[in-house]
């Protein structure tokens, strides 16, 4: 054979014998159904959000301040969110220094004193069967536990120590979360950092306070604020451990007792409005759902930018 | 002279300070403990307490429906409308979770991976209580109405609160079965392009077979996460203050979980006959044992991945 035959046209044929004789119809297609199903997934979200602001912003622009500053009323036109936001941030707050102190204290332990015993794989078995019991349940467990415990207590006091019933309700449901995103935390930090300690005479709580935590505070704190978002969110367990729907006044006992009685959340109050027949209502929920998904973006913003600030590759 | 064990261990006020620690840290670990053997006590005692007030009256656990205020405490009716809502969440959360998922982990290279994924982020980040909002405003009224006609239409109805929670659903189906994918070895797909696959002959025949146990297990885990979601239910099925037995998901019907949250606040809650307050915590013992249930199993197909890589 001539070495000069025409070679673009054997690269042609070549490469047509590897690719087949047919386009890659079906493979196009495929890429395309999957492509699909992610923006459909982007366009319900941009059609639940568009929603909201249509009937919500109206109400927020109108309204102003008095939106925030007005307590529960009977009328949509007075109607705020002001007792709900005050008792979404007290639930929160309740929930940080119940839940994190504990959910970091067990990561410790599993990830830096555990030994792999039938014991310790029974607790992270266990942990991990919480993180998937639905969040009514935790309403129960709160209306059994803390509600009645706390009644109890505070017999004499003239109130019922509802919101702590909430808040400890909502910070043993997300102690699994702190738990488990602290561990992943924990174990991220690479083992030569505490043998370096170990080496030089460090104690295993010398190693873990000045050299495992430093390392692993940004990821434990980006679990952090995203517990706290899911907290902030929660609705149902609230429900069962007396947080007031509809219309209620803070009465006029002593700030104590306010703190401690009646309260409501910003999901709750949602819950309720959305309920609600006259169309007023459901503006006003779609309002009150604005603020809480801007308080969300932030927060979710902040733990993003959290992890890429700080975070780390070894 | 030799080192002994004593030189070695330090002081003992270092040591005592240590042992203290570690017991602090192993009694917050015990909490976790704790709080399972605190659900199972609350949930039975007072399940029990229920069963001995309808006793000898057995029957009302199956038959009628489920209206607590008047003594009907019909379990079918309201774990058949669960099912009914996990399956037409599955319907909904499988094939846009696992599309995601399978874009994200075997198409998008890391430029639009990091661009799509915040997509499922964000999603996982809205409350529950804000999709149940769209269920009752946008889904219901806008896609069911139109589906099923004025005439037959009601508000309130199983297929829209379905919708909502499988919404709510992709998010988890999504990230597990992409960790499931991503945890497949590299080699597997290359091998399978050096026979001269295509990338879909790859994902389809190769990688996803080989993820099998981690995307079971995302659809279990989905599926226990949408029997246990609320408040979508609560607010759009229309079940408070109780149904009959219904398989109709055009129209209104009751979960396990919506029952429990209709007796805690609505109507419901005002004490009927003697035994609706008991009803919410038997309710919730039998959600109890069939999440937990789904999720041990679910457990089993991850393991399963773990031991072949």
């Amino acid at each position: 054979m001539a070495m000069g035959i025409d070679t673009a046209a054997t690269r042609a044929q070549v490469e047509q014998r590897l690719r087949g004789s047919s386009r890659d119809v079906a493979g196009k297609l495929f890429r395309a159904t999957l492509l699909l199903s992610l923006l459909l997934t982007l366009g319900l979200l941009v059609l639940l959000l568009g929603d909201v602001l249509r009937r919500g912003l109206p109400i927020l622009s109108e309204r102003g301040v008095s939106f925030f500053s007005n307590g529960s009323s009977t009328l949509p036109a007075r109607a705020g969110i002001s007792q709900a936001l005050a008792g979404s941030i007290a639930l929160v707050v309740i929930v940080a220094v119940v839940a994190l102190p504990i959910g970091i204290a067990a990561a410790i332990y599993i990830e830096e004193y555990a030994r792999d015993t039938r014991f310790t794989r029974f607790i992270t078995a266990n942990i991990r069967n919480l993180a998937g019991v639905p969040s009514i349940v935790y309403g129960i467990l709160g209306l059994v536990i803390f509600v009645d415990f706390l009644r109890k207590l505070l017999t004499g006091l003239n109130t019922t120590g509802g919101l702590i019933s909430g808040g400890l309700t909502l910070a043993v449901l997300v102690l699994p979360i702190v738990i488990i995103t602290a561990s992943e935390a924990l174990r991220s930090v690479p083992s030569g950092i505490r043998e370096a300690a170990y080496g030089v005479g460090a104690t295993r709580w010398e190693v873990i306070r000045s050299h495992v935590l430093p390392y692993a505070a940004p990821g434990i704190l980006t679990g952090v604020v995203l517990t706290l978002a899911r907290a902030f969110g929660e609705t149902a367990p609230l429900l069962l451990v007396g947080a007031v729907q509809g219309f209620f006044s803070t009465g006029s006992g002593s700030t104590g007792s306010k703190l401690l009685g009646t309260y409501t959340a910003l999901p709750v109050l949602i819950y309720d409005w959305s309920g609600r027949i006259q169309k007023e209502f459901k503006d006003l929920a779609a309002a009150a759902i604005i603020v809480m998904m801007v308080v969300l973006l932030i927060v979710n913003g902040l733990a993003i930018y959290l992890r890429n600030r700080y975070e780390r590759k070894w | 002279m030799a080192v002994t064990q004593a030189d070695l261990q330090g002081d003992a006020k270092r040591r005592r300070k240590e042992g203290l620690v570690r017991g602090l840290f192993f009694a917050a670990a015990l909490v976790s403990v704790l709080i399972s053997a605190l659900i199972v006590v609350s949930l039975v005692g007072k399940a029990i307490v229920f069963l001995t007030k309808i006793a000898p009256n057995w029957s009302v656990l199956w038959t009628g429906g489920w209206f607590p205020r008047q003594g009907q405490f019909s379990i079918p009716t309201i774990f058949v409308g669960s099912f009914i809502i996990g399956g037409i969440a599955m319907l909904v959360a499988v094939p846009l979770g696992l599309g995601s998922a399978i874009y994200l982990s075997e198409y998008a290279g890391p430029r639009s991976r990091r661009r799509l994924k915040p997509i499922v982020e964000i999603l996982a980040g809205v409350p529950s209580i804000v999709i149940a909002y769209f269920a009752i405003t946008i889904i219901s009224p806008d896609f069911i109405k139109k589906i099923v006609g004025t005439a037959n239409y009601n508000i309130f109805n199983l297929a829209a609160a379905g919708i909502g929670v499988g919404i709510l659903t992709i998010p988890l189906v999504a990230t597990i079965a992409e960790d499931a994918l991503h945890a497949v070895p590299a080699a597997l797909r290359e091998a399978s392009y050096g026979l001269g696959a295509r990338r879909k002959t790859t994902s389809l025949r190769i990688v996803f077979p080989a993820a099998i146990s981690g995307i079971t297990a995302a659809i279990i885990i989905g599926l226990a996460r949408a029997i246990g979601e609320t408040m979508v239910v609560a607010v759009a099925a229309g079940g408070t203050g109780g149904s009959q037995f219904t398989t109709d998901i055009w129209g209104p019907g009751q979960t396990a979980t919506g029952a429990m949250a209709a007796l805690a606040t609505g109507t419901d809650s005002v004490v009927g006959t003697g035994a609706t307050f008991e009803s919410l915590f038997f309710v919730g013992l039998l959600l109890f044992a069939l999440t937990f249930t789904l999720n041990v199993f679910s457990e089993r197909f991850v393991r399963r991945v773990r031991q072949v890589y």
